[in-house]
């Protein structure tokens, strides 16, 4: 049984057809990179999966239950956590807050108890920064907990953005572009970084990344998407020697 | 600096401040209030306008949607107590068009009763313009709000048997004093003080940071809008029924759109996103507006003669409100809150400097 099961999603924004019969397997634990060129769909993909787009066809399936056209923060309660390509962190909250609002979906206490201090409310706020705290020594930020978080340099964001999907405690965790923007030293810690929270954490991850290195090194499978259709799936090994994910990226060369 | 000296440091404060409002309201130890009615009523009016303006910054400050319709829940907040608290006589003589509808005409309830009523329908009313309206962002929810308001007002103007119509409601029973004002005020700072720093405050903030990150962090956007929406209502009928009484009469022309800019102006100048500014920015906008009232009154300047102008002072505060803007682009206070460590540091570093 798969953790998270897209089966012949299709997505058409008018005439354009974004993503056309998609199938994805997901097993628990498995890390997938999800590659192509740009406008291949890979995004578009991750939306339908966390609830932003709702397909025009086809299903999805976390842990068997459909979970398709459910609202966002419905699908991220239920164990979908993502990072966004371009990094959308609520910028003038601290570190810390930013964790913080992430476990806000978990919290049991209603709002009068909140604002009275009444009953639950005081245990679940202690646990929340615990947790928090906890998370930020996990991704290394815990020294600029109290730093406004668009003061971060570009990695640290990118991290605290990973620090932040942890926080809602997911099974899955989809991670668009993580690399996007970093230089190969930074490119080597982030992949060491993936490989360790998703042992400490029990992650399933799927990947949409541009670096090659990133991809081929840490993926144990890669779909390769161009124009909204699965055009290889396989080990990077496999994909590395395939000649349409080749052509997709490199053209037809003149002499074929 | 630890939080026992900050408590007590509080707890003078608010006890120095209930000794000059018992002072000014009733008297204190024998001595006589050392300030007129007039005074006191502009004590009044700051104390309301400080409601009023937390529950437009929860809503536009801290949560980020921009609404206008507050004018329109004052409204409701007014009519209500009007309605409840005055006595069946006085309804009878303001009611001589058109006859007060049945039940109303005999009931008269408790001030309190009254006030929280207000609240209640003005939340209701909340509830039911949320819902449409906080699907739209941005300008279209600004104008939407705005749309709903006027709705508000034109149905006072028309529903003659509930509201008395244009002709407005008058002699309402004066029972706002210093008390109400000062609790309302007091009630509402804790409440936005408590709700702004527990975890539906972080949510509020995340919502009016990015829509679709806080949805991705599992936060129900939806929910949260209408949970700042609905008690924004809630204080602002509560204020509305306050001014109310204090004034004594009201009518539907009162409660246009300059009513909600007013309050927007406080909530702007004091920054958005800031407690402590809309306190500073009630208090001073509301003084500003009696202190400047010898602009509207013929002046000699020299040899310059100046005929009396209804609605200078307006042109003052938009000068004040572009220098405030030009110099401190995110109001008086931007997001910062004020805090008695902020001036114990400040303290220390000038020790420092000396030393």
């Amino acid at each position: 049984m798969a953790l998270l099961d897209l089966k012949e999603v299709t997505m058409r924004f008018g005439g354009l057809t974004a993503v056309n019969s998609f199938n994805l397997n997901l097993e628990k634990g498995e890390l997938v990179g999800l590659i192509g060129p740009n406008g291949a769909g890979k995004t578009t993909v991750f939306n339908i999966i966390t609830g932003v787009y709702r397909p025009t066809a086809g299903k999805v399936y976390l842990a068997d239950e459909d979970i398709t056209g459910f609202r966002p923060d419905v699908i991220t309660k239920r164990g979908i956590a993502r990072t966004f390509q371009n990094i959308r962190l609520f910028g003038s909250l601290t570190v810390l807050d930013n964790v913080l609002v992430a476990q806000h979906l978990r919290l049991g206490a209603s709002p009068l108890e909140a604002v009275l201090g009444l009953g639950r409310y005081w245990g679940q706020e202690a646990k929340m920064h615990e947790r928090a705290l906890e998370l930020l020594a996990a991704v290394e930020l815990e020294a600029v907990a109290n730093e406004q978080a668009t003061s971060l340099p570009y990695g640290q964001q990118r991290r605290l953005e990973i620090a932040r999907a942890l926080a809602t405690e997911p099974k899955v965790l989809l991670l668009d572009e993580p690399a996007a923007g970093m230089n190969p030293a930074e490119t080597v810690d982030l992949m060491d970084f993936i490989q360790r929270i998703r042992r400490e954490f029990g992650l399933t991850i799927l990947l949409i990344e541009h670096q090659m290195r990133v991809v081929m090194g840490i993926c144990e499978r890669i779909i390769v998407l161009d124009y909204g259709q699965t055009i290889a799936e396989g080990p990077p090994a496999v994909i590395q020697r395939d000649s349409k994910v080749i052509t997709a990226y490199l053209g037809v060369s003149a002499d074929a | 600096m630890d939080r026992n000296n900050n408590l007590l440091y509080t707890l003078i404060a608010v006890l120095v401040l209930a000794v000059v409002l018992a002072w000014a309201q009733t008297g204190l130890f024998g001595l006589v209030s050392p300030w007129n009615p007039y005074t006191v009523r502009i004590m009044n009016l700051c104390a309301i306008n400080i409601g009023l303006g937390l529950a437009l910054n929860l809503v536009n400050g801290f949560t980020g949607q921009f609404s206008l319709g507050h004018a329109g829940f004052m409204a409701v907040g007014a009519y209500t107590v009007a309605l409840l608290v005055m006595s069946p006589a006085a309804k009878q003589m303001n009611f001589f068009m058109v006859p007060l509808v049945a039940p109303l005409d005999k009931i008269q309830v408790p001030f309190l009763v009254g006030i929280i009523m207000a609240g209640l329908l003005a939340a209701l009313f909340g509830l039911l313009v949320g819902a449409p309206v906080l699907r739209l962002k941005g300008d279209y929810l600004a104008i939407a709000t705005l749309g709903f308001a006027e709705i508000i007002r034109v149905v006072i103007v028309n529903v003659k048997g509930l509201t008395n119509g244009a002709l407005g409601l008058k002699s309402i029973p004066g029972h706002t004093n210093l008390w109400w004002t000062a609790a309302y005020a007091a009630l509402t700072v804790l409440l936005m003080v408590r709700l702004v720093n527990s975890s539906y405050g972080r949510a509020l903030k995340a919502i009016r940071e990015d829509e679709i990150a806080a949805e991705a962090m599992g936060i129900n956007v939806f929910y949260h809008k209408m949970l700042a929406f609905v008690l924004a209502a809630f204080l602002a009928g509560v204020g509305g029924g306050l001014q109310a009484s204090l004034i004594g009469s009201i009518d539907p022309a009162m409660y246009k759109l300059p009513l909600t800019f007013q309050i927007l102006l406080m909530v702007v100048l004091g920054g958005m996103g800031s407690i402590t500014g809309t306190v500073i920015a009630a208090t001073i906008v509301t003084a500003l507006m009696e202190i400047l009232r010898f602009v509207e009154s013929p002046l000699t300047l020299g040899a310059i003669h100046l005929p009396g102008i209804p609605g200078m002072r307006m042109v003052v505060f938009s000068l004040l409100l572009i220098v405030v803007t030009l110099f401190y682009n995110r109001g008086l206070m931007g997001d910062k809150e004020f805090s008695w460590d902020l001036l114990h540091s400040r303290r220390q570093t000038k020790q420092g400097v000396t030393q």
